[in-house]
């Protein structure tokens, strides 16, 4: 199974957050909790859910990661605008501030 | 379930009657159209308050013919997303000048009221009583409608060309 | 335009506290997202990529200085310092954090502005011809119509939960340039033989999975009709329209399968019971409404001031951009000055926090403080004397807002795309930002002519490629940017459905497709023949044959 991390919307101001060790949560995906297998995942997705009844993220979803280039990236397209911010803007969003 | 009437939680005097169950001996129910198809010569019989519940593909034409038997008309949200009753609730009120209860159950949130209550729902089950007591206060969180519907308000544009101008008077209802 | 009175400004800011209240109980645990979700629609809030997004509705694209400059300090304020003006003629900001919502919604009901009905299954923000009120071909007001439209269906007691989203659009003249064909409903006003105005009623256009040309249910609707007329047709939708599947939940697909001349005896039989009740605007209101859209103050001017033409004469530049940017006003001595929102190599419809306070100052001194935003994402100044256009351009050129290509090439519609939008599939923004820098030469610009590009990240269509003369689908091909191209779509008077000419070509090789259907173009082309004009004529198949030879 390819590697994975967690990734939500924080509730009150919406940014892209990524699930910790610690089941807290990050803006960077760096530092994310990453999972490698399928009952590491279900537990993760159970944390998460908590998270997202305790009012802290909105829609918890596993995604594919690709850390063979040193550097953590999300596998799919879509996923990696999310961890970066939008391609036409790269004054703003994450890729702004790292 | 718990039940608004005049933005108050009443006690509910009709029993709902499933399909499948036998009909008390006395007292108000409310039963599905199928069964009131079925049975409506018993039903007639029975000499005791009926109520009809419609789902909400069963349009108001289903019942016209009947509908001074009905002491309460239910129609049914199946789920807060569909709108149907609305419009069934305005043609009962406004087309076929229905007067008795019209009662909102299903997934009815608090959100919700306000419209319903201008299409002319006048009864809302809740599913707990919390939720009905929160609801009450839904009634009235906008005061000013543009509309005219089943309710008694008068919309913006009556209001403004009436000279005596009653809601900017502070007492429109 | 309209002002509130004291009914409108109180339903608005009760609607606002009712949202603060619904934003309340979201963060104490009261609601879950599922039940916040259409709770906050219903304000214009999305829930997007990279945070959430607020719909300011604009209605009908009119909007005062004033409001543009509370725009540009909610952008500053409380988002990244800029907003996106939509094909809806609206206003998105992309970072509002949902706890400042009720201050944003609150900021805006003080300038008589709010996001209702931006979003969710109801009617949404009427849209409007953005030259109403200036065009020189215009029968009647559109706004005076839009505006009862919006009363009418804000808060609709009984249209707020339809099968899906409803989408109004009204012109007054006969060159369409609200694309009223491909809207839920189309309203054009047209006036009879005795001077009498009324509207032809067009229902079931529409965009997205299955795209539509409206049909005419109405040829002459007398005015006094319309509300109760539109009340009967969203009636029979409501009850009838398809609620098990949402792709297939749109009035288009309704009247489609029931047939037009059923849909119309349905909706006739549903107004003939309520055509005299309360449901249409007591006598007075009606006026009342109208009385707001009186012309401004103009100066009794000569049809042609002497100093525009000299400027012309003198500044080449200048030239071009009243040649593609300035449309013919009404008004002798006015015009109507377009704004581009379509820089080489930007973002279609972005604009600055600074590039709204420039435009609303702008405004304030030579367009009796009226802005216009308009469904190809330019902004307007209707009101302008000729003799001002030279400062104008001279003013908007500081801002980097004075792009002469309105309706060229680099003219382009475009949605927000996968750098954006949670629905897409592609990114839609890079694909304008590349042609347009690719056309970049105006003088070709110029050359080829009128030619509508648009592009939609997803088959939702919000940026409207099935009207494209040339129109770009995004759509995931394993994980890669491909791109469905369509040709002779159009949404003026003659509307007409792109039609696609082949397979997807990959987001690299776009921009020379487009060059080859442009070059194909200009070979094809008699004198003065526009490209879709030429398209028209020989029809797709040169067009494949380039473009399938060239790649």
């Amino acid at each position: 199974m390819a590697t994975q991390v967690i990734s939500a919307n924080r509730l009150g101001d919406g940014l892209v957050v990524y699930m910790t060790d610690g089941s807290g949560w990050s803006e960077r995906i760096a530092d994310a909790h990453a999972v490698t297998d399928k009952e590491a995942g279900e537990a993760a997705m159970a944390a998460a859910r908590a998270a997202e009844v305790a009012r802290l993220v909105v829609e918890p979803y596993l995604i594919d990661i690709d850390e063979s280039g040193g550097e953590r990236r999300p596998t799919r397209y879509r996923e990696l605008i999310r961890a970066k911010g939008p391609t036409v803007r790269p004054d703003i969003g994450k890729q702004a501030e790292l | 379930m718990p039940l608004i009437k005049s933005k108050q939680v009443v006690i509910d005097t009709w029993q709902h009657v499933d399909d499948e169950m036998a009909l008390p001996a006395d007292g108000g129910v409310i039963i599905s159209l199928a069964r009131w198809q079925a049975e409506q010569t018993v039903l007639v019989g029975r000499n005791a308050p009926l109520g009809i519940r419609l789902k909400s593909d069963e349009g108001v034409d289903t019942i016209i013919n009947d509908l001074p038997r009905f002491g309460v008309v239910a129609l049914e949200f199946p789920t807060f997303k569909d709108g149907r009753p609305y419009s069934t609730a305005r043609l009962l009120r406004q087309r076929h000048h229905y007067t008795e209860e019209l009662r909102a159950v299903g997934d009815i949130l608090r959100d919700q009221v306000q419209f319903m209550r201008r299409c002319g729902f006048d009864a809302f089950e809740f599913a707990d009583k919390t939720a009905a007591e929160k609801a009450i206060a839904a009634f009235d969180e906008i005061e000013a409608v543009y509309q005219t519907a089943a309710d008694r308000r008068r919309s913006a544009a009556m209001i403004r060309n009436d000279t005596t101008n009653a809601f900017l008077n502070g007492t429109c209802g | 335009m309209y002002l509130y009175d004291a009914i409108d400004q109180s339903l608005v800011d009760q609607r606002v506290e009712q949202f603060h209240d619904q934003v309340r109980r979201r963060m104490a645990g009261e609601l879950t997202e599922e039940q916040f979700k259409p709770l906050r629609l219903m304000n214009g809030l999305y829930l997007q990529l990279h945070a959430y997004m607020l719909r300011v509705a604009i209605p009908y694209g009119t909007m005062s200085s004033h409001q543009m400059r509370k725009l540009a300090h909610i952008a500053r304020r409380y988002d990244k310092g800029y907003g996106h003006f939509t094909t809806r003629q609206n206003l998105q900001f992309n970072w509002p954090k949902l706890e400042e919502m009720p201050d944003i919604l609150a900021e805006l009901a003080e300038v008589q502005m709010h996001a209702l009905q931006t979003s969710g299954n109801c009617i949404r923000n009427v849209t409007a011809d953005q030259y109403a009120g200036a065009a020189a071909d215009e029968v009647a007001d559109p706004r005076i119509t839009a505006e009862v439209v919006r009363q009418w269906s804000t808060l609709h007691p009984e249209f707020s939960f339809l099968p899906r989203k409803f989408k109004i659009a009204v012109t007054g003249s006969p060159r369409d340039r609200a694309a009223a064909r491909v809207h839920d409903i189309g309203l054009i006003i047209k006036s009879d033989e005795a001077g009498a105005m009324g509207y032809q009623v067009i229902v079931g256009g529409g965009l997205g999975r299955t795209p539509m040309i409206g049909v005419t249910v109405h040829d002459f609707l007398p005015k006094r009709h319309l509300l109760s007329y539109i009340e009967a047709i969203l009636r029979v939708y409501n009850q009838a329209g398809r609620r098990d599947n949402m792709y297939k939940a749109r009035i288009k697909i309704l009247v489609h399968a029931l047939g037009a001349e059923e849909f119309i005896r349905r909706v006739n039989a549903e107004w003939e019971a309520i055509r005299d009740s309360a449901v249409d605007l007591p006598a007075g209101e009606h006026d009342r409404i109208a009385a707001f859209f009186a012309p401004p103050r103009f100066e009794p001017l000569a049809k042609h001031d002497a100093l525009f033409a000299r400027y012309r004469l003198e500044d080449r530049e200048f030239a071009q951009w009243a040649r593609t940017n300035v449309a013919p006003h009404k008004q002798p001595g006015y015009d109507i000055a377009n704004i581009s929102l379509k820089p080489e190599g930007g973002i279609p419809g972005d604009a600055t926090a600074e590039q709204m306070n420039a435009v609303a100052a702008i405004a304030e001194r030579f367009s009796f403080s009226e802005i216009r935003v308009t469904h190809e994402q330019n902004l307007v100044l209707p009101h302008v004397r000729q003799a001002d256009l030279y400062d104008v351009w001279q003013t908007l050129r500081s801002h980097d807002l004075a792009t002469p290509n309105l309706g060229l090439i680099s003219d382009i519609i475009a949605c927000p795309g996968m750098d954006y939008c949670s629905l897409a599939n592609a990114r839609s923004i890079p694909l304008a930002q590349d042609i347009s820098k690719r056309f970049a030469d105006l003088k070709q610009q110029h050359d080829i002519g009128e030619l509508k590009v648009k592009i939609s990240g997803c088959i939702n269509a919000c940026g409207h490629h099935h009207v494209g003369h040339i129109g770009l689908l995004g759509v995931d091909r394993k994980g890669e940017e491909y791109y469905q191209i369509t040709l002779g779509g159009s949404a003026d008077e003659n509307t007409s459905l792109g039609e696609i000419i082949g397979p997807a070509v990959s987001y690299d090789n776009v921009v020379d497709a487009i060059e080859t259907i442009t070059t194909t173009y200009v070979g094809l082309r008699t004198d003065g023949e526009s490209f879709l004009d030429t398209y028209r004529r020989v029809g797709k198949e040169p067009f494949k044959e380039t473009l399938y030879a060239a790649h």
